[in-house]
């Protein structure tokens, strides 16, 4: 029997103080007061003063209120019982169906071995050309995806989440607008995907200290289906939500802030959040997509600027489109060689051009004349923004591989673009239909 | 002596307060003894009975009360034979070795040997008894790859000893007795093939450190030409993220004319570690003929690994270069990311609660920063023979701000500054070291004059170019024109270089100072055209046949064909030198 301590010895935001022994740093308490049971984990040992900070938060929490030591830290129900289901950061179901409590796992475990790591090698597809063609997502990847608050990210990851070719998929919503949280769950519901989605979602009106559990609630959960075999991919929003809940425990705790208030830590805990994807040789893979929101579309700000040393390439969204220049997933090389024999020089090509239609739009923004080469790269570059970068093409990659030859031929004649000939005697629209 | 034991009275992230109960030093190592596990920790700050230890694992599940052993040894690893192809965490722990007892994950609190205890190394003597033997003394070598491993007399050991026997050649463990020496005093001691280091103290056991002069080639023509690297030097890679760190520090590893390199994967991405894991078993190095791997030590501490072992594996990773130094033999350490090193040090300051210095690094960092890089070096052997520690340290500045003080702090104590720019990797010009901004206190392969000469076009044509901006190609005299597209030209074939072309990949000094001297014939010339369009076309038509003529291999008929087309392409425009270009001549 665990001793129940019905002494607080201090409250400080969602931070609480009590003299306890025999206790473990990590463990886990049961805090109850009149507003109800919360639970609470150990921040702090010092001597018989233990710090907990509380899920619910300190509000309403009394000196005199009782504080139950778990003896086991923090934990998450794991079995397939959780596929289609909703949680709250700290594992509380957030639907109507049951609370799981078989088979308790512990979160934020032990990273991998990196000599047990492989190189990655498969594409996920995701149906989006402007991901597919020119920075193809890979398994065990991990990729955030920076944008503006305003930016349609959660539309991204909603339609994402709908057409990735994986097993399964695990959303944690940390900071998420109710209204958010709502789009998400009628999406997939709709789609008919809710069967292999497994939410943990702490939406903007929740407890702060929730928020902090999410992306390790959602990991641990995922590492155990991958080992099972299962690919899973993790979607993540808003990792900068994620990082100010981190925040603002670090200042509560008189931590001595680095950059922007931020601790000094961040890094570390962000890689180490990151670095659980992950493809376990004859097992399943983790793959991460997380949204940063950059305040004031600032790449410098210390949560974008640590995420990119972070990750492996980074997607833009800007004015609803994935941006061609500056994303990119560093690991495209090691899938797009084996997709089609057209699709690097494509993709380069394609690029290419996109940017010279760029400097001929700006060329006529300031009035100069148009000559028939920018003429041809304006109607080039509507026709490209049009049919592959509007998020809602949705077309295999092949199709959409197709669909950029096609807009070549509609825009220039094949030595304008650059392409070497073999390819262009073999794909060039006209050409493909006499074969 | 008897060693302390203590118990634990506090816990704060990755910091335990210890009670102590005898007495403790600081570094040195204890172990939280955590029902069957023992987790490693370094002592960082005492106050009177009470200690403050650094744990190199997670911390959870550590409660008030829990022993904790102290070894009354400093954090140390093993030197001897076997370091080479292994693969280690920051604390020396074989992470392949690691993987095969614990599977996929690195569970806390398994400790493994460094050194492999099973295998048997063909000793043969170079003492014999009788011999007056000192501190890094060869006792006799053993063959590890390629190299002579020498068997040295462990580096504490400062006083004379007379050998009182030597095992004769034969097969041994590291842990066999190999000899045995006497000191002034009579007393006795066992040497084996393995000792103890303690990480944190340079080895200092050569007779004198010397000035480096001696280039150390990395076949890249950026850093070789204008900004070289001396073995014994220290140089540092400063750039944000994207703009190809990993990857430069990547190719050094693999053409860098050294005998051996120790890659110190420092709180970065694993995936970054995995590909040179699996792909430099693979690679032959074209000096030895055998794998890279056997020239090679990777320290792994990822960014997910604990931070206390981070901070312990750069000078894990530079223990180990100073060690084969002691061999003579030439060490290239490339740590990635010095900054993933210094945020360790914040982290553990900020538990501490000292009093925090700019963006709260503590007030130390610069002293620890230059200490480290102090450990580099060109060292005279005490049996007349050169080695070097040769430093090359990535910083990931925060926003690729290079005022912040982590790069600040290094680039007070580093020979050579490689500056990563935004600009240039955005635009694919690779490596995207700047080449104005970036500088060098060592001796170039090529000589002063004429490197000072291509630096002044490169200045100039720079100039030429942000004004151009401004006043539009119409505004621009055709002779500053030509200076500008000289730059762009030498940029191109010269200091931009495809990593992924076999040939380009890796130039030999012989090639860049052959190169070098035709791009110098080109940048002196003085070119007649009438107008500007006829200038880029001749400039664009020449840098075509520039870079077919790098991808080319060396003296090749490709090569050399294309170097006539080349040179006769200079005939034809060229009308005489400029006026400026005689004290290249005259040099």
């Amino acid at each position: 029997m665990r001793k129940i301590y019905s002494k607080i010895d201090a409250i400080a935001g969602n931070v609480i103080t009590v003299s306890a022994e025999n206790v473990k740093y990590g463990d886990l308490a049961v805090v109850s007061s009149s507003s109800g049971e919360s639970l609470a984990n150990v921040i702090r040992l010092n001597g018989k003063n233990v710090s907990l900070q509380v899920f619910s938060g300190g509000r309403g929490v009394s000196t005199g209120d009782e504080v139950r030591f778990l003896g086991h830290p923090m934990q998450v129900s794991f079995s397939d019982n959780l596929m289609g289901r909703i949680f709250t950061g700290s594992g509380k179901p957030r639907d109507n169906g049951p609370s799981l409590e078989e088979n308790m796992i512990e979160i934020g475990g032990p990273s991998v071995n990196p000599a047990k790591r492989i190189i990655p090698r498969n594409m996920i597809r995701t149906g989006i050309p402007m991901i597919d063609v020119f920075n193809s997502l890979v398994e065990s990847q991990k990729l955030p995806i920076f944008s503006v608050s305003g930016e349609p990210y959660n539309e991204l990851l909603a339609r994402i989440a709908m057409q990735a070719e994986v097993d399964m998929i695990i959303l944690g919503g940390m900071g998420l607008k109710y209204d958010d949280y709502l789009f998400f769950k009628e999406t997939l519901e709709n789609g008919g995907a809710m069967s292999r989605t497994i939410f943990f979602v702490h939406t903007a009106a929740d407890p702060i200290v929730e928020c902090l559990l999410v992306p390790d609630m959602s990991l641990a959960v995922a590492e155990k289906f991958a080992l099972k075999g299962k690919k899973v991919l993790v979607l993540l929003t808003d990792m900068t939500n994620f990082s100010d809940a981190m925040k603002e425990i670090a200042i509560t705790m008189e931590q001595v802030p680095s950059n922007r208030g931020y601790p000094g830590d961040l890094y570390s805990q962000l890689a180490s959040r990151y670095e659980k994807a992950v493809d376990f040789e004859g097992a399943g893979s983790i793959t991460i997509l997380a949204v940063t929101t950059m305040p004031g579309d600032d790449v410098t700000h210390p949560v974008p600027d640590n995420t990119g040393y972070i990750t492996e390439g980074q997607y833009y969204l800007r004015n609803g489109r994935i941006e061609p220049f500056g994303s990119l997933s560093r690991l495209k090389q090691m899938v797009n060689k084996d997709t089609r024999d057209d699709h690097r020089a494509l993709m380069d090509g394609m690029i290419k051009l996109y940017a010279s239609y760029k400097e001929s739009l700006e060329k006529k923004s300031m009035g100069f004349k148009m000559s028939e080469w920018d003429i041809k790269l304006l109607k080039y570059g509507e026709l490209f923004e049009a049919e592959m970068m509007d998020l809602s093409v949705n077309i295999p990659l092949e199709k959409a591989l197709d669909r950029g030859w096609s807009i070549l031929a509609e825009s220039f004649t094949p030595d304008e673009t650059g392409l070497r000939t073999e390819l262009i005697n073999k794909f060039w629209p006209g050409n493909k239909e006499e074969n | 002596m008897t060693k302390s034991i203590g118990k634990v009275v506090g816990v704060n992230g990755n910091m335990v307060s210890v009670e102590v109960d005898g007495n403790v030093s600081l570094n040195e190592v204890g172990y939280i003894v955590l029902n069957d596990q023992r987790l490693k920790s370094e002592v960082i700050r005492i106050q009177g009975s009470k200690a403050e230890m650094q744990v190199f694992e997670i911390t959870t599940g550590i409660g008030i009360g829990d022993p904790v052993e102290f070894t009354g040894e400093l954090l140390a690893v093993e030197l001897g034979p076997g370091l080479l192809t292994q693969i280690f965490d920051g604390l020396q722990n074989p992470l392949p070795q690691l993987a095969e007892q614990c599977g996929f994950f690195l569970q806390r609190g398994v400790y493994l040997n460094a050194l492999p205890r099973n295998i048997k190394w063909d000793f043969t003597p170079l003492v014999k008894a009788g011999d007056t033997v000192t501190a890094a003394d060869s006792l006799g070598y053993v063959p590890e790859g390629i190299f002579e491993h020498q068997i040295m007399v462990p580096f504490n050991m400062s006083e004379n000893y007379t050998v009182e026997s030597i095992v004769s050649a034969g097969s041994y463990t590291v842990e066999e007795e190999i000899a045995v020496v006497v000191d002034a005093e009579g007393v006795k001691h066992s040497i084996k093939m393995m000792f103890n280091w303690p990480v944190k103290k340079a080895i200092t056991a050569y007779a004198e450190r010397l000035k480096p002069a001696r280039p150390m080639i990395t076949k890249v023509r950026i850093i070789d030409t204008f900004l070289p690297v001396s073995l014994g030097g220290t140089y540092c890679i400063p750039g944000p993220f994207g703009a190809g760190k990993t990857v430069l520090q990547q190719v050094t590893s693999r053409h860098a004319e050294v005998d051996i390199v120790i890659i110190a994967a420092c709180g970065e991405r694993a995936g970054e570690v995995v590909e040179t894991l699996k792909e430099f078993p693979e690679l032959i190095d074209p000096k030895t003929g055998k794998s890279l791997m056997e020239r090679t030590i990777i320290i792994c501490n990822t960014s997910s690994m604990p931070v206390a072992a981070r901070e312990a594996s750069v000078y894990t990773a530079v223990t180990l270069a100073e060690y084969y130094r002691q061999m003579g033999l030439n060490c290239l350490l490339l740590a990635d990311s010095t900054s993933r090193w210094a945020q360790a040090m914040r982290e553990m300051s900020g538990r501490l609660e000292e009093i925090p210095g700019e963006e709260a690094f503590p007030a130390y960092l610069e002293s620890v920063i230059a200490s480290f890089y102090e450990r580099a070096g060109l060292v005279r052997l005490k049996n007349g023979k050169e080695g070097s520690v040769t430093i090359g340290g990535t910083v990931s500045p925060a926003g690729g701000n290079f005022e912040e003080p982590v790069t600040q702090a290094t680039l007070k104590v580093v020979g050579a500054f490689h500056g990563l720019s935004r600009e240039r990797s955005d635009a694919r010009k690779y490596p995207a070291i700047h080449p104005l901004e970036s500088w060098s206190k060592y001796p170039s392969i090529i000589n002063g004059n004429q490197i000072e000469y291509a630096r002044d076009v490169l200045f100039r044509g720079n100039e030429v170019g942000q004004m151009m901006k401004v006043v539009g190609e119409e505004g621009t005299s055709i002779d500053d024109y030509v200076i500008y597209l000289k730059a762009d030209f030498m940029d191109y074939v010269y200091l931009q270089q495809n990593s992924f072309d076999p040939v380009d990949a890796a130039v030999s000094v012989e090639r860049q100072q052959y190169v070098f001297s035709i791009l110098l014939d080109i940048l002196s010339s003085k070119f007649s055209f009438e107008i500007k369009n006829e200038a880029r076309q001749y400039f664009n038509q020449l840098r075509q046949k520039f870079l077919d003529y790098n991808g080319s291999e060396w003296q090749s008929d490709q090569f050399k064909k294309l170097e006539e087309e080349i040179k006769q392409m200079i005939e034809e425009k060229r009308n005489g030198y400029l006026a400026n270009a005689d004290k290249l001549r005259n040099s």
